[in-house]
Parts: C-alpha cells; sequence; structure tokens
C-alpha cells in the first residue's frame, strides 16, 4: 500500500543509507585513504582528561584537526605535546560518528626540528624566569661538608659511578641513590618525585635525610635530556629546601634545571668536586693549624719567660735595698743606748745644777732682799719727806742778810786764800826739784850717747880695713903673678904676649917673665907694651 | 667571646672559628691567661675537625620504592 501512495521523484533511485551507514562508509574511506598520514602543524588546545588520552587540536592559519593520543602511546611519547608547538603528528585519519566528526589519532608527535624546540624550551624559560624560579637570591649555600648526599640518578650506569668515584677521591661519604629513568616519558615525573621524596624525608627518619642532593645524568640529544626541561623538574628543583646541584647532560648542555639548581655542574664528576672538600686537604690543614697553634703557644711562653728573665734582672736585689737602711739602723742601735745615757746624765746635771740652788734659803735671801729694799725705801721715803721741808726753812731763815754771816763769809774767803798762798810755795818748789832733776837726766843720756858713737866709729874703721885686706888677698890670688908662682911664664913679642908658635916665630924677639923677673931672649924685648898687663885670659 | 660550644659546631664552623683563634694567637696581643684559653679551644676545635675527618667512610644505599613512597634503603656495592 504504501507503495502506491509514495510518488517517486525522477532520479531519486540512489539507494538509502542509515546514518550509521553512511558514517561506516565514510569512516572506510577516511581510515582507507589516510591510514598512514604525518601532518605539520601547531598544537592548540591540549586537554588530558583522567582516562590517560590526550585530546589536542592541530591547526594551521585557517583549519583545524581534532586529534587524540590514546593513553598507551601518550605515555611512550618523547616530547608530550604543548600548546603552540610546532608539530609533526605521525598517524591516521578516522572519524567519530557520534558527531559527525573526524580525527587524527596520532602515534608519535616530534617537534617541528630543533629550532622549534628550542623556541618553545626558551618560551617556558622565560616564562619560569618570570615567575622568578631562577633567581639569584633563591640560591642556598651548599654545605661545606655534607653528611649524606642525596642523588637522583639511574642506579645503573656510568654518571652513578663517576660520582661515587669521585667522592671516594676526595671524602668518602654516605650516599643514597633515589633510582629514576633519566629519560623517555617516566622521567620528568620520577625525577621530580625524587626531588619531592628527599625534601619529605624526616629529619632523623629511619632513612636519613640528605643535606645536599645531586640531580645528574649523562650527555644525550636534546630529546634525551627533555625531561629535565619539564616544568615539573624545574619546580621540585626550585622548591627543594635541601641544596641541590644539577649535573645533566655534558657541559654544553643546558636544561632548565640548571637554572633552578642552587649549583650547576657541567658533568656528574664536577659535581662530586663541587660536592665535597678534599680530605687529604683538610687533613693537612688541619696539621698545619695544629702546628701553628703549638707554636704560638710555645712563642708566646717563651716571649714570657724571656721578657720576665730581663725583667728580673733589671730588679734590684731585696738585700740591696734594704741594706743601707740595715746598715743606718744597726748603727743608731749602738748609739742610741749611749746616747741615752748621756741625754739622762746631761739632763741630771742641769737638773742637779738647778736644784743646788733651790733650797729654802734662796728663797728666804730673796725675801730679806726685799725686805731690806723696802725698809730702805721706807726711811727713804721719810727722808724724802723731811728734807725738802728742812730746806726751805733753812732758806727761810737766811732770806734777812746778818753780820755774822758776813764776817763768817769773809773768815771763809781768808782762810781760802791763806791755803792757796800755801799750796802756790809748794807748787814752786815742786817745780824747781822736777827742773834740776831733768837736766841730771838729760846729762846722762848725753854722755851715753856720746861713748855709744866713739864705739861706733871704731868698729867702721876696722871693718873697713879688714876688708881691704881681704880684697887684696883676693886680688893678688886672681892675678897671674901668683900663677907665675906655680911654674907658669908669660911671653912677650914685639907688640904684647905671644900666645902661639906662630907668633913667636914672627917675632925679632922674645921676652919671658917669670915670678921673680923678666928674661930677654934675642934681639930687643917689646918694652913698649910692657905697661899693659896681661889679663888672666891669656893663660888659657 | 659568646662561644658556641665545640661539639655542636659544623665541621665549617669549626674549621673558622680554629683559623681565627691561631689567627689572634699568631698575633701576639692577648694575655698569657687568654692565650692559654684560647690554646685549649683551638685544641678541641682541632680534634673536633678530626674527629669529623676521620669519620670519612663511604656507605651507598638505594631507596626502596613502593608506589613512588621510600619505604627502605637497600646496600648498593660494586658501584
Amino acid at each position: 500500500m504504501s507503495d502506491l501512495f509514495e510518488d517517486p521523484i525522477p532520479g531519486q533511485n540512489a539507494p538509502e543509507f542509515t546514518v550509521s551507514e553512511i558514517s561506516g562508509a565514510v569512516k572506510r574511506v577516511v581510515e582507507g585513504e589516510f591510514s598512514h598520514v604525518r601532518v605539520r602543524g601547531e598544537v592548540g588546545r591540549v586537554s588530558r582528561p583522567r582516562s590517560g588520552h590526550v585530546y589536542l587540536d592541530l591547526k594551521d592559519d585557517r583549519c583545524v584537526l581534532s586529534a587524540v593520543i590514546w593513553k598507551g602511546n601518550a605515555d611512550r611519547l618523547r616530547t608530550p605535546p604543548e600548546e603552540g608547538m610546532e608539530v609533526i603528528a605521525t598517524g591516521k585519519l578516522t572519524t567519530f560518528g557520534g558527531q559527525s566528526k573526524y580525527q587524527m589519532v596520532i602515534e608519535d608527535i616530534a617537534p617541528a626540528g630543533a629550532g622549534a624546540l628550542m623556541v618553545m624550551l626558551e618560551k617556558r624559560r622565560a616564562a619560569l624566569a618570570a615567575e622568578g624560579l631562577f633567581d639569584a637570591d633563591r640560591k642556598r649555600p651548599l654545605p661545606y661538608l655534607p653528611e649524606v648526599i642525596g642523588v637522583v640518578t639511574s642506579p645503573s650506569g656510568a654518571v652513578i659511578r663517576d660520582i661515587l668515584h669521585r667522592l671516594r677521591d676526595r671524602f668518602p661519604r654516605r650516599v643514597l641513590i633515589w633510582p629514576v629513568a633519566v629519560q623517555g616519558e617516566r622521567c620528568a615525573a620520577e625525577v621530580a618525585a625524587g626531588i619531592r621524596g628527599f625534601n619529605a624525608l624526616p629529619k632523623d627518619g629511619p632513612i636519613p635525610r640528605p643535606d645536599l642532593l645531586i640531580v645528574a645524568r649523562g650527555g644525550g640529544s636534546i630529546e634525551d635530556l627533555w625531561g629535565f626541561n619539564e616544568e615539573i623538574v624545574v619546580r621540585a628543583a626550585a622548591e627543594s629546601r635541601i641544596p641541590l646541584i644539577s649535573a645533566v647532560g655534558h657541559e654544553t648542555d643546558t636544561t632548565l634545571i640548571d637554572h633552578a639548581a642552587d649549583r650547576r655542574a657541567p658533568t656528574p664528576t664536577a659535581a662530586a668536586e663541587i660536592a665535597v672538600p678534599v680530605r687529604m686537604e683538610l687533613l693537612s690543614w688541619l696539621d698545619g693549624q695544629g702546628a701553628r697553634l703549638g707554636r704560638c703557644s710555645s712563642h708566646a711562653v717563651i716571649q714570657r719567660r724571656q721578657r720576665l728573665r730581663d725583667l728580673s734582672r733589671a730588679l734590684p736585689r731585696p738585700e740591696t735595698l734594704v741594706a743601707q737602711a740595715t746598715q743606718r739602723l744597726d748603727h743608731c742601735g749602738e748609739r742610741l743606748p749611749a746616747a741615752l745615757r748621756m741625754a739622762t746624765g746631761r739632763k741630771r746635771l742641769a737638773f742637779q745644777q738647778v736644784a743646788a740652788h733651790l733650797r729654802p734659803r734662796v728663797l728666804s735671801d730673796r725675801t730679806d732682799r726685799c725686805h731690806q729694799v723696802l725698809a730702805r725705801a721706807a726711811i727713804r721715803l721719810a727722808g724724802a719727806l723731811d728734807r725738802p721741808l728742812q730746806r726751805d726753812r733753812l732758806r727761810l731763815s737766811r732770806l734777812p742778810v746778818s753780820p755774822a754771816r758776813l764776817t763768817d763769809r769773809i773768815q771763809v774767803a781768808r782762810q781760802r786764800l791763806g791755803d792757796c798762798g800755801s799750796r802756790l810755795t809748794q807748787g814752786l818748789a815742786r817745780a824747781a826739784r822736777e827742773a834740776e832733776a831733768d837736766i841730771r837726766r838729760g846729762k846722762e843720756r848725753l854722755e851715753k850717747l856720746l861713748q855709744r858713737l866713739d864705739q861706733a866709729t871704731d868698729a867702721r874703721l876696722t871693718g873697713g880695713r879688714e876688708r881691704l885686706d881681704a880684697l887684696e888677698r883676693l886680688r893678688q890670688t886672681l892675678g897671674y903673678k901668683e900663677t907665675l908662682r906655680r911654674g907658669y911664664a908669660v911671653v912677650r913679642g914685639d907688640s904684647g904676649v905671644v900666645t902661639s908658635r906662630a907668633a913667636a916665630e914672627q917675632a925679632t924677639g922674645l921676652e919671658i917673665e917669670f915670678h921673680d923677673g923678666r928674661l930677654a931672649l934675642g934681639g930687643k924685648g917689646p918694652r913698649k907694651t910692657k905697661g899693659k898687663t896681661p889679663d888672666q885670659g891669656s893663660l888659657f | 667571646m659568646t662561644e658556641k660550644p665545640v661539639a655542636e659546631m659544623s665541621f665549617e664552623e669549626a674549621m673558622a672559628e680554629l683559623e681565627r683563634v691561631v689567627g689572634q694567637l699568631e698575633r701576639g696581643d692577648v694575655a698569657l691567661e687568654q692565650s692559654i684559653q684560647l690554646y685549649e679551644r683551638g685544641a678541641a676545635l682541632k680534634s673536633h675537625c678530626e674527629d669529623r675527618l676521620k669519620k670519612a667512610e663511604e656507605k651507598v644505599e638505594a631507596i626502596r620504592l613502593a608506589e613512588g613512597a621510600p619505604v627502605g634503603t637497600t646496600p648498593a656495592d660494586g658501584l
């Protein structure tokens, strides 16, 4: 019936599909045509639901392609996709009939070239730096000598061996290894867990908490090291309260953990060198310090002993300090009893002298004398009162002149005249007597003087004569005549005394004088010169 | 001097203190009594440092993990 009512439109004889049929048909076509494709594009929105699958968009400037990475693949990815990343995704296209969508199932995803990866890394570094995770003031100083060192690395391989070897050389320490995968998709999470795990260890728990962490990995490609660029690792390193040394890759490799670590070591071996000092060096340093210490202390004592010796030498001996005083004391001590005796003796003597006078009579004598003086004064006092009175009375009685009184006075005067006359004659007689005596004495003196004059004249004459005789005798002795007596002779030539043979030869005649006369030889004697007597000089 | 007991010092602190003590003694400007005290302190610091240096022994262990959490250590020999 239904067919009759239906009035098919021409051209509508194409088979009908159900929605599922057409979806399935499209799916077959798409999957058949695009079973393996590589798509290059920028990663857009990425979501990671709990299922573990990763949903993302790949896009370019005009179109968007939805994509999914199934859980199994997502865990294996070396570089997990991030928004903004330029990637090359490998996989197949499929459809999702439930939402009338097609999408790409990605099996592998890789950054589109190293340059792109570096750009992304730089972007991430800048973002984390902007958060302050790499700031210099976040860096903690490393302990000088850590007791326990925690190493986050692969438990097998050269890296941990290098570290342990170098630690053994320098300063063997207790080392805890936190085993982690150092590459692959588990790397970042495990390394971050290792850093956090060490930090979470209780201080005095069964597992000792390290004082220093080393996060180490050997060299590799940028993709191999990628886990150490992950934000989770960088944050764990930045948050670590235990000082951390990063040693990832070779010297030229730089990962983001290096920026967040407190120190970056170029290699794992270098990390061990940074971690501990050299024990032997410390021991020798310590020996040196010990020696210096000993030297200092002995030096201090020696120096002070020397100083003490010098000072004690300069110090005078105690005996000499007191010697003089002692001597003075002895001297005074000897003189003391005698001085005492003498002093008491003197005092006693003085006392006795004073005491001798101090008899009752002294006092009574004085009182007697005083009595006498007093009595005399009393008598004189009475007289002194009477006398002026009598004198006044007498003068009063004499006031009228009487003849009897005049004759009395003439008598007195005559008597005095007579006295004077007799005294005058007596005086004349006495003067005459004295003059005679004077004359007599003068005569006697004159005679004495005359006598002395004669004696003096005689004495002078006799003295002169004697002197004359003496001088004559002397003259004769000194003259040559006396010499002639002793056998000498004086020879005279023509012109005086001849004193040399030559003169004698030339003389026409010679005359020899002996003491008793002269004898002429040849010619005529030199008479003319006879008058000049040669002096005694010719004799020599 | 506010002195920290030598036994509580870290190696580095003890080192620095020992250096300071030796320097002070070498300058020779301390009184004899004080220099004796300093010497004794220096000797204590030195023996403390020596103890720390002598205690240098290697012990390497690997952390045992159970579900990501450390549960103990295993001696890691032969590395």
